[in-house]
C-alpha cells in the first residue's frame, strides 16, 4: 500500500494580477526572483527541506512556464518513484466540468489524487510568497496539540492586519475567532495561508462545501470548521516571510537581498533555496564594467555600470550603459549606451542602444495607477523596446514595440504602451 | 545509437604538481563552474551517445563525488546509462589498469555485451566541444579501422607530452611518434579514437595476450601498417589541460570571447552537476574587471584578470590578479594573490600575500575554516 504521513498540495493557479505585465504571460508563482530563482522554488525547496516528498502543484492560469520549470521535479529532488511533484490542472469529468473556481474547490477536485497516499495529514500552501520555513515542526506542534487544523501565522503591523485573514487566539494558540480581511481586527496575528489538516477534517470539510461556489479555505472551509466545534490552532511564525503581490513589495523583496548581510540570507548552507538552473557558465565582468551592491545571475555579461541592481542569469548589460536600482531577470540583453533606473524588466526582453528608463517626475499612472506605481518603469517579457527612446516613471511597455509607439522619441511618465503583437 | 562511449579518465599527472594531491586530472575544475570531464561527457551526450562508461583509477574521490548522478548529462536512461569503472580484484586479474589497453581489457565484458557497432574512446582532461558523429561519418566513409582525431598546434609549440602524427594526402596516418623529444610534425593525436567495436575488442584481446598494455604504443604505432588508421582534423578550441601550464593557460583562454562564446553560449551546451548556490554578490568596495565570477561568489576586493570558481568569498581590500581560485575558498581581509593557482576549499588568513614570480604559484594552506 502507498503511505505518506503528509503530503503537500500547492496551490499556484493564481494571476497575481496586481503584478501587471509581469504576469501577463506567466502564473505568478513562475515569476522569477533573486536573480536566478522562481516564486513557487521557495515552497518547493521547503516542501523536500522538510521531508515532504509528495508534493501536487494545482495550477490553472499559463501554465506554460510552471511546467517547464517544475518538469519531473529534478531540482528538488521530487523526481521519486512514489509520490514527487504532480502537476495537477483543472480537468474533464463525466458530470460536470469547471475550472477552479477557488482555493478550497481546487483542493476538492483533487480529493482523489490526496487519496491515493492515504495521507494522515495534507499541508495546503500557496506558490506566492517568499519565506523559509520548516514544516514538519509545524506538523510537531499540530500532534503535540492533537489539531484538527493548524494554521501559520505571523504578527504584523496592526495598521496592516485589515489586508490578511487574521486569526484570535487563547494563550495556549487555540484559535477562537477567525476574521477574514476584517476592518477593525481584533488582533495582529495574520494567517499565512498555510494549513496543516488532518486529512479526516479536510475531506470531510470539503465534501460538506463542495456545492459552495468558489469555495475558499479562508473563507469558507475554515470558519466551516471552526463552526463544527473543530480544533483550530494558530502556529506562530517569526522568521522572514514577503508577499510579493505588488510591483512594489515585489521590487523591495529582491533590493533586501543585496543588503551586506540581508534578513533573507539565501547564502547559508542550511535551507538551500533549489531551483531549475538552465543557465550555468559563470558571469563574465569586462575591463571597463563597474558593479556595485548587486547580485548577477550565472551566464551574465556586464559590460556597463551595475548599482543596486538584481540581475538575473544570461543578462547582457552593453558598454556604457548604466543600470540603478533595478531588477533585470533572465535573458534580457541590454544594448549600449543606455541609462536605467528603478526599472523591472522580465524575462527576454530587449532593450535597444542608447535607451533611457525612468526619467521625469512620478506621475501617476493613467491606466492603472493601482498596479503602474513606485516610480518604476515595468517592462514585460520578451518586449522590445527600440533604440534611443525615453521612458518616464510609473510605465509599462509590453510587446514588440517600435520608435513609432513613442511619440518625438518618448514615452511619458505614467503612459501604458502594451502591443499585442509577438516577437518574431 | 551507434556507439558507446568510453573516457579514460584514471590518470594522474605528476606535471599538475600539488593540482592533483586530491583529485585525478579529469576532476579539475574548469572555467569557473565546470570539471574537465564534463567536455567529453556533454559532447557524447550531445552525439546522442547514451552508453558510456568512464574508466578511473588515480585518486577517484573527487571524481566519483562529480558523477554520483548521471541526470546532470542526460545518462539516466533504460537504454544506456553512464558507468564508472575502477580496478577490482577478479578470479584472474588481481592488478591496476596497467595501461590504457588494460584498463578496456579489464572491462571486455562491459563492451561485448553492447549491441553498439562502434566505440568512440576520449579522454577525460581535455577542453573541447565535438560531434563525434560527425567523426563516425568521416570514419565509415573513410572505411577506416581506426580513426584518430587530430590537433594542428602552431609550429614551434612544444609537443613533447603529446603523440605526433604524419598523414598522407588521403589523411591515412603514415608516422605516429609517442611523446617525441624533436618534434617532426606540428599535428598531434587528441587522444579521441573511433573504431569498430569487435574489431577493438580483437585488439585488446590480442595485445594482452602478448602482455602488452598501452593503446597508443601497443596498438596505434604497433598496427599503423596493418591496420588503416586515419586522422581526423578538429577545427575548434581543443586544449589539454594536464600540466600546471596548460591548464592555468586553458581557464584563462575563457576570458576571450571567441573561446566562452563557443561554449557558453553556442549550442549545444555543456552540462555539469548542478551546485544549487545563490546569485554572486557584489558588496561595496568590489571592482571586478575582466574576471569570470561563478555563482555563489561574495565580492568584497578587487579581481583583475581572473577567474572566481564557485562559492570564493573575497575579503575587505582584496587583491586578485591574474589568478585562479577553485571552488569554496575564503579569503581574509588584505590578501593580495598575482599569478596563481590557489587550491579548492582552502582559508586563506588575512594579510596572505602570494605572488607566482617565474610562472604560475601554487597556494595551499589547508586552514581550518572558523569564519562564516
Amino acid at each position: 500500500m502507498i503511505k505518506k504521513e503528509m503530503i503537500a498540495m500547492l496551490l499556484a493557479g493564481g494571476q497575481g494580477s496586481r503584478l501587471g505585465v509581469l504576469t501577463a504571460k506567466v502564473a505568478k508563482p513562475a515569476v522569477a526572483f533573486g536573480g536566478k530563482y522562481r516564486i513557487i522554488d521557495f515552497p518547493l525547496s521547503n516542501c523536500i527541506n522538510s521531508g515532504i516528498d509528495t508534493v501536487g502543484v494545482l495550477t490553472q492560469y499559463q501554465p506554460l512556464r510552471l511546467n517547464t520549470h517544475i518538469g519531473i521535479g529534478i531540482p528538488w529532488d521530487l523526481d521519486r518513484n512514489i509520490g514527487g511533484v504532480s502537476i495537477l490542472p483543472p480537468y474533464e469529468k463525466s458530470s460536470s466540468s469547471e475550472w477552479y473556481t477557488g482555493t478550497a474547490n481546487a483542493i476538492y477536485q483533487n480529493i482523489n489524487y490526496m487519496e491515493t497516499f492515504h495521507p494522515d495529514y495534507v499541508l495546503i500552501l500557496s506558490g506566492d510568497h517568499i519565506y523559509k520555513m520548516d514544516y514538519e515542526v509545524m506538523l510537531d506542534y499540530h500532534k503535540d496539540n492533537h489539531a484538527d487544523i493548524t494554521i501559520a501565522a505571523m504578527p504584523v503591523p496592526i495598521e496592516d492586519a485589515s489586508r490578511f485573514g487574521v486569526v484570535i487566539t487563547d494563550k495556549d494558540g487555540s484559535i477562537l475567532e477567525f476574521q477574514e480581511k476584517p476592518s477593525q481586527p481584533k488582533s495582529n496575528l495574520a494567517s499565512m495561508g498555510i494549513y496543516i489538516f488532518s486529512w479526516p477534517v479536510l475531506k470531510k470539510a470539503l465534501m460538506d462545501l463542495k456545492d459552495v461556489p468558489g469555495c475558499d479555505f479562508g473563507k469558507h472551509v475554515i470558519p466551516h470548521c471552526h463552526e463544527q466545534g473543530k480544533r483550530l490552532f494558530a502556529y506562530e511564525y517569526n522568521g522572514y516571510w514577503k508577499d510579493v503581490g505588488t510591483l512594489g513589495s515585489y521590487w523591495e523583496a529582491n533590493m533586501e537581498l543585496i543588503d551586506i548581510i540581508p534578513e533573507f540570507n539565501l547564502y547559508e548552507e542550511f535551507w538551500k533555496i533549489y531551483s531549475n538552473n538552465d543557465i550555468i557558465p559563470p558571469q563574465y565582468i569586462a575591463e571597463q564594467a563597474v558593479i556595485e551592491r548587486s547580485i548577477i545571475g550565472d551566464g551574465a555579461e556586464i559590460y556597463g555600470e551595475v548599482r543596486n541592481c538584481v540581475v538575473g542569469a544570461g543578462v547582457t548589460v552593453g558598454t556604457g550603459t548604466v543600470v540603478r536600482d533595478s531588477i533585470i531577470m533572465k535573458d534580457v540583453q541590454i544594448g549600449n549606451g543606455c541609462v536605467i533606473d528603478k526599472a523591472i524588466i522580465a524575462e527576454g526582453a530587449r532593450i535597444g542602444d542608447q535607451v533611457t528608463l525612468g526619467i521625469g517626475g512620478a506621475v501617476e499612472n493613467r491606466f492603472k495607477p493601482q498596479i503602474y506605481a513606485y516610480g518604476l518603469v515595468t517592462i514585460g517579457e520578451n518586449t522590445v523596446v527600440p533604440d534611443g527612446v525615453q521612458v518616464g516613471k510609473n510605465t509599462a511597455i509590453s510587446g514588440v514595440t517600435s520608435i513609432e509607439d513613442y511619440p518625438g522619441g518618448l514615452l511619458e511618465g505614467g503612459e501604458t504602451l502594451i502591443k499585442a503583437g509577438e516577437r518574431v | 545509437m551507434r556507439a558507446v562511449g568510453i573516457v579514460l579518465a584514471g590518470g594522474n599527472s605528476h606535471k599538475m604538481k600539488e593540482l592533483t594531491h586530491k583529485r585525478a586530472v579529469a576532476a579539475m575544475p574548469i572555467a569557473g563552474s565546470y570539471r574537465a570531464i564534463d567536455f567529453a561527457l556533454s559532447n557524447m551526450s550531445n552525439s546522442h551517445i547514451q552508453k558510456v562508461a568512464v574508466l578511473t583509477q588515480y585518486n577517484a574521490r573527487s571524481l566519483n563525488e562529480h558523477l554520483n548522478s548521471s541526470k546532470w548529462w542526460d545518462f539516466g536512461r533504460k537504454q544506456g546509462g553512464l558507468y564508472v569503472f575502477t580496478p577490482t580484484i577478479t578470479l584472474d586479474n588481481g592488478y591496476w589498469y596497467r595501461g590504457t589497453a588494460d584498463a578496456i581489457y579489464q572491462n571486455l565484458d562491459f563492451l561485448k555485451r553492447c549491441h553498439e557497432p562502434y566505440v568512440i574512446i576520449t579522454s577525460g582532461d581535455a577542453v573541447y566541444k565535438m560531434d563525434y558523429n560527425k567523426v563516425l561519418e568521416y570514419h565509415i566513409a573513410k572505411k577506416a579501422d581506426i580513426t584518430v582525431v587530430c590537433k594542428d598546434v602552431e609550429p614551434g609549440e612544444d609537443v613533447s607530452r603529446f603523440g605526433t602524427v604524419k598523414m598522407d594526402g588521403s589523411m591515412r596516418i603514415e608516422e605516429f611518434e609517442e611523446k617525441p623529444m624533436i618534434a617532426t610534425s606540428n599535428t598531434i593525436s587528441t587522444g579521441i579514437y573511433i573504431l569498430r567495436r569487435r574489431q577493438l575488442i580483437d585488439l585488446i584481446e590480442y595485445c594482452a595476450e602478448e602482455e602488452r598494455y598501452d593503446f597508443v604504443t601497443d596498438i596505434l604505432i604497433r598496427y599503423k601498417n596493418l591496420k588503416r588508421i586515419y586522422g581526423y582534423k578538429i577545427k575548434g578550441y581543443w586544449s589539454n589541460i594536464s600540466t600546471v601550464d596548460a591548464y592555468y593557460q586553458t581557464n584563462m583562454d575563457f576570458l576571450r570571447p571567441e573561446v566562452r562564446n563557443d561554449f557558453f553560449k553556442g549550442h549545444p551546451s555543456i552540462y555539469s552537476k548542478v551546485s544549487d548556490l545563490p546569485p554572486a554578490k557584489y558588496n561595496p568596495g568590489a571592482s571586478v574587471k575582466n574576471s569570470l565570477v561563478a555563482s555563489g561568489c561574495i565580492i568584497n576586493g578587487t579581481v583583475e584578470n581572473s577567474i572566481l570558481f564557485k562559492k570564493i568569498f573575497v575579503g575587505n581590500n582584496c587583491v586578485i590578479k591574474n589568478s585562479i581560485i577553485l571552488n569554496d575558498v575564503y579569503l581574509g581581509d588584505n590578501t593580495y594573490i598575482e599569478n596563481c593557482i590557489v587550491e579548492s576549499r582552502d582559508t586563506i588568513r588575512a594579510n596572505a600575500r602570494y605572488v607566482g614570480e617565474n610562472g604560475v604559484k601554487i597556494v595551499v594552506e589547508k586552514n581550518e575554516r572558523y569564519a562564516l
